[in-house]
Parts: C-alpha cells; structure tokens; sequence
C-alpha cells in the first residue's frame, strides 16, 4: 500500500448525500480479478452518456478537475454496498482523499486498506470546504496527515480527527495482514481455549 | 459482572486482542465466500504464499454472476468476464480446500441463504462475507457484518479481524403486526424513520412482541436490510424458534454436542439494565404495508400516501429528493397506488426464502398477472426453489404467468442478464433502489412479497390489504 503523509490537489466539489457505491462504480465493472484498471469507470453512469461519450456537465468532466486528487461531498458517502472495488476506483482515478460530513461504515473501513484517507468534518466546514473547491483548479487544498489538518486554497486550516492505528499504518503503508500475524500466538490460544468452551463453533 | 447487551456478549467471547489504543482484534467462527468480492483476496494470499487459516470456517458458493435461467448449465448463457469470476472461485475453493457449493450443486444458492440453511450459521457467532447483506444471519444471534476484499483476504489468512467496537443501538417494535403486514414492512418502516445513515456507528438490535412473533425467515428479512439503516450488524436474540430452525441442519451440532451449544445459546440476551447509547421503539401496530417512492431506502412510505414534494424536505435532501422524483419519473402529490409497474421481482437474500414464497403465491393462487407485464421469480436457492416445487407453489406462480427461476442474486443487482432498460419501472422484493442498481436508468420500488405479487396482478403499486 502507498503510504499517505501529506496531500495538495485540486478537490472536486460533490454537493450530494448519499453517494452511494453503485454510483462510485456500477455493478457492471466488478466483475474483474484485478484490482486496478477501474478509473476510468468511476462514477461510470453520472460521467458518460449511454453511448460513451462524457456528460460536460458531470464535476470531474469538466477541464479544471480531471486531474482532480480530492472530492468533497455530503452525508453518509459511500454507502451501499461492500464492494472495495469503490475506493480501488477512487484511487485508479487518482482520488487519494474523501472529505464528508459522513462515511458509511465499510467504506470508510475499505478506504484506509487502500491508502484513501476519509475525513470527517462537520457541516460548516465542508461547506467552506466545497465553497473552495467550487472555484475550480487554482484551489488547491492541502490534507496533513501527520499534523490531522485541511488546509484550503486561502490558508484556512482545520483540524480532523482519525484513529490512532489507522493512522500509523496508512503513514506508514502498513499491511494489516502482516500485522496481525504477529499475534499469531493469541489466536492459536484463542482456538484452543475456544476448541474446549464452543467446540461446535 | 456488569450488565451486558446480546451484542456485548458476543463481542467478549471472540476478542482475541485488545490494543492500547482500543484496537481489537476479533476471532471469525464463520467465513463465507462468493465470486465477486474474493478472486483479488485470494491472490493476494498466492502472493504472499500464505494459506487459508481454518479451511474448515470457510464456505463459498457462486450467486451474484450466476444466470437463473434453466438453461444456464449452458456456458454461452454467461459473459465472459462473469465465467472468469465464476471458474476463479471454481479454482480457488479447490485449491485452498474450502466448502464449495458450486453451480451444478441444489445447495447453492445466494450465500446469506445457503448459510443458515447449510446450519453453517449458528446463535452466538462471528460470521462476515465479502457482502454487506452479512447482516441477515444476525437472525440468529450471531455477529455478523459486510467486510471489503482486503479484510476477506485478512480473515481468509488469520480467521480474525481488526475491528472497533460500535456502539449498542435498541430497535424494539412492539405489539403485533396487523394482517398483510410483514417482516419488510418492518424492517423499511424503521429505516424510514431513522434514515440510511441512523444506524452507522451502530450495532442494532431488534426486539419486542412484534419480532418475537416473526419466523426465522422474518427476522432474517429484518436483519438483512440493517446495512441500509447504516448499522454495521443488526442482531435478533435466539429463542426456541432459533433452535428448532438450526436443529437438524447438517452442519448444525448434534447429539452432547448440541446439548452443549443450546445451554450456551440461552445465555445469549441483553441483560437487564444494560446499556443503550439509542433506542427506537415503533408500534407494531401503526405499520403499514410500505413501499419506496425513491432512490434510497430511506425514502419509504406506507402505500396509501402520495409522492412528497422536495420542498417538504430540509438540507441536502432537498436536492436529493428532487433528483429521486427525476430519476424515478415520479410528480409530488400523485398517489403512490396509481404507479404503474413494468416488471416484478419477488427473490433476493432479502425475500428469496420460502416463507416469501409462501405469502406472494398466497395472493397469486388462481390468478393471472396483468397482461404485458414481467414477472418473474428467482428462489433464494436450489433447496428453496425445490420445497417450493414440492409444496405446488411453483405451479401456481407459474400459472399466473412468473417466470419459475433458478437460483441466484439475478436481478437484486443486474450483474447477470437480469436486467431492467433504462426507465422501465420495478416492484422489487430486493433492498437497494439506488439510482441503476437493476440496470442503468432502471427504477426500482421496494416493497413485500405479498405487496410484489399483488402489483403483478393490477400492474400498478397495490395494497396487498384490498386483496385478503
Ligand atoms: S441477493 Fe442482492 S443483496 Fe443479496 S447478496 Fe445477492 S446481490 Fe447482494
């Protein structure tokens, strides 16, 4: 995994609640073996038309977020289905941080095992945050991961919030598995302990 | 000891690790495995030459791809990209050693159904799935929820998890239900009060007069749809119709064994005096049969009320609303029983069962679907779809005119064939209306079994109570 330390971009404003992951990527693009290749079909039916040209209107068509690194975006993002491949889409694209008043929960989980950083903020300030964002590609905010701040175009900083070991193995690229394996004796102890009180589990 | 609730207790008894930072680290009793969301797990774990941890945990069965139609022993009859998902998981199961229920099996059949049935899922424990509809075996009183690829490749290799504990949520429905109500009227009443986002943070669980009335198959309807309350699990404590429905299942315990599990499943209640961080209670008796106007599924409303109109609405739902109504072709004000429908789905993870089986043949016995319309309907797996042939209810569904299908995800999400064309209008016994979740520009109306099979009858959405 890529760590994530510090992030400055254009952020595309998504004035919407409830983005949800059919929308991030329809259904129709899940079914690969692979986990890259998937940008170009994000948010596939709000960015093409049926015949595959692009929608000029849609945020990320249009020419000063293309290249966009941030979304920003209403309530509950992300909800909907499990399927990671909605951050491996966000990524592919090259989106590398969320920022909403709230994340659906296996989403939100889903993006830190990808190198995404999701970020609560409340209403007030997404609103500034999307205000910023609106005025196109010279906007450039700035996410600091190790000092937990977003900082916009005009040098307004606030702070975030967001869990301690999520932090440190997206800081650090860490792989969870690797881990966890390192406990590896507290879950053999587990099982026999476990072998002995719900044998049939 | 403290008082504890149901979802505390089953929490304590599979921590494996707790970190200073409150990081835990929780044991999987069950894994269940399906084509889409693991091919990528599975090669991360050849990568890293890393195995399976407990192969014996471990069940995987072929449903979101799969074509329902008879003819699909017929390899032509998929895409593919869908056969190279399905041949994957062919591989991989063999490979790794897992259960594997493959497409030529009667037991397969959507995975949130095979488990229970299977006595794969049992009260008391931790069972995930690369699927957020995990939350349906919470019915039984285990901790069960969604998790992406990369934790199914985490759980595939070290059978635990890395989780946080969620706060306690109690949903309690009170009294009972009136008659043409059911478990989905429940399960879409309540997540019409609290929003898609009420529960998140939460693990719910249900209880009252009401839920304790539902069967099995009921309170796996109502689990099923507590992702789209936002919760992270929606949990159900077991009873003696909890037991009744695991005793026999074949990987169920038997004999001492058995004994052994049910003394310890009557230790699994929230405790009086436990705590709730939120509490929703909601009169079993003020539910109506309820159907979405929307494309979320918090946009619900009992089938005798109208269109809303966007301007009722405050802060981004406005906007929100607004593209709905646009999206589902709807105006304010127009009354919901005069929607016309296109096509009906009765099947799903959600109402795929044979008791859903049961109440929509109830209302189609003897009757034909209206002229024009597509009907179809899709068991939730072979053994489901075979007890339905034996109890005739196959045959009345196929003289009102359904298609009589095999088993699968099908049109819950479209990655099959099944589909709807952009604008067509479906009453779906599924749980997701978002914007093309049946097929690009399709629209979706969710509703019950019953409520489903009484909108094929006058093509438009019904009140199942004028037909009782
Ligand atoms: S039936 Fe629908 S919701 Fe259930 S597992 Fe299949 S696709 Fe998911």
């Amino acid at each position: 995994m890529t760590p994530f330390t510090t992030l400055t971009g254009v952020a595309a404003p998504m004035p919407l609640v409830n983005i949800d992951t059919d929308m991030i990527i329809p259904k129709q693009f899940l079914k690969t073996i692979a986990r890259t290749g998937l940008g170009k079909n994000l948010f596939d039916e709000m960015r093409y038309n049926l015949d595959g040209t692009e929608i000029a209107d849609f945020v990320l068509n249009q020419p000063a977020y293309r290249n966009a690194e941030l979304i920003i975006a209403g309530d509950n993002f992300g909800c909907g289905s499990s399927r990671e491949h909605a951050p491996w889409a966000l990524l592919d694209f090259g989106i590398r941080c969320v920022i909403a008043t709230s994340f659906a929960d296996i989403f939100y989980n889903n993006c830190f095992k990808n190198g995404i950083l999701p970020i609560v903020m409340p209403q007030e300030v997404v609103d500034v945050l999307m205000a910023d964002a609106k005025r196109g590609e010279n906007a450039r905010q700035t996410v600091d991961l190790v000092a937990q701040t977003v900082t916009t175009s005009d040098g307004q900083t606030f702070p975030f919030e967001v869990d301690a070991h999520r932090k440190h193995c997206l800081l650090n690229g860490l792989d969870d598995i690797g881990l966890t394996l390192e406990k590896v004796s507290a879950i053999d102890s587990f099982e026999t302990k476990n072998a002995v009180s719900r044998p049939w589990a | 000891m403290t008082a504890r609730t149901l979802y505390d207790k089953i929490w304590d008894d599979h921590l494996v690790d707790r970190a200073d930072d409150g990081t835990c680290l929780l044991y999987i009793d069950r894994h269940l495995v399906h084509e889409v969301t693991s091919p990528q797990a599975f090669e991360g774990l050849r990568m890293t030459n890393r195995k399976v941890r407990a192969p014996e945990k471990t069940i995987a069965v072929p449903d979101h791809n799969v074509p329902t139609t008879l003819d699909r022993a017929n390899a032509a009859t998929m895409t593919e990209d869908s056969r190279i998902q399905v041949a994957a998981l062919d591989k991989n199961a063999k490979d790794f050693g897992i259960h594997y229920y493959p497409v030529s099996d009667v037991r397969q059949g959507i995975v949130h159904i095979v488990g229970p049935e299977q006595g794969w899922t049992l009260p008391g424990m931790t069972v995930v799935c690369g699927d957020s509809h995990t939350a349906t075996h919470g019915a039984f009183g285990s901790l069960a929820h969604g998790i992406g690829t990369s934790e199914v490749e985490h759980v595939l290799a070290t059978q635990t998890l890395f989780q946080r504990k969620a706060k306690n949520m109690k949903v309690e429905i009170t009294g009972s239900l009136r008659p043409g109500v059911t478990a989905k009227d429940i399960t879409l009443s309540v997540i019409g009060e609290t929003g898609t986002a009420g529960g998140t943070g939460y693990v719910i669980e249900y209880c009252g007069q009401a839920i304790r009335e539902l069967s099995m198959e009921g309170r796996m309807t109502v689990c099923n749809m507590a992702i789209e309350g936002g919760a992270r699990a929606g949990v159900i404590a077991p009873d003696d119709k909890t037991y009744a429905y695991c005793m026999g299942r074949p990987h169920a315990p038997k004999g001492a064994a058995w004994e052994a599990a049910v003394a310890y499943w009557k230790t699994l209640f929230s405790d009086e005096g436990a705590h709730w961080d939120k509490i929703v209670t909601l009169k079993g008796e003020d539910i109506a049969p309820v159907v979405t106007w929307g494309t979320s599924p918090e946009d619900v409303l009992p089938i005798t009320g109208i269109v809303p109109n966007p301007a009722d609405f405050t802060g981004g739902k406005v906007e929100a609303v607004q593209r709905s109504l646009d999206y589902m072709g709807l105006t304010p004000g127009q009354k919901l029983s005069d929607i016309a429908i296109d096509t009906v789905f009765i099947g799903s993870c959600t109402n795929g069962r044979i008791e859903d089986l049961r109440a929509a043949a109830a209302i189609l016995k003897g009757k034909k679907k209206k002229d024009g319309l597509r009907a179809m309907v899709v068991p939730g797996s072979g053994l489901v779809r075979a007890q339905a042939e034996e109890e005739g209810l196959a045959q009345i569904f196929i003289d009102a005119g359904f298609e009589w299908r095999l088993a699968g995800c099908s049109m819950c999400l479209a990655m099959n064939p099944d589909q709807l064309a952009p604008g067509e209008r479906c009453a779906a016994t599924s749980n997701r209306n978002f914007e093309g979740r049946q097929g690009r520009g399709g629209r979706t109306h969710l509703l019950s079994p019953a409520m489903a099979a009484a909108a094929a009858l006058t093509g438009r959405l019904t009140d199942v109570r004028e037909m009782m």
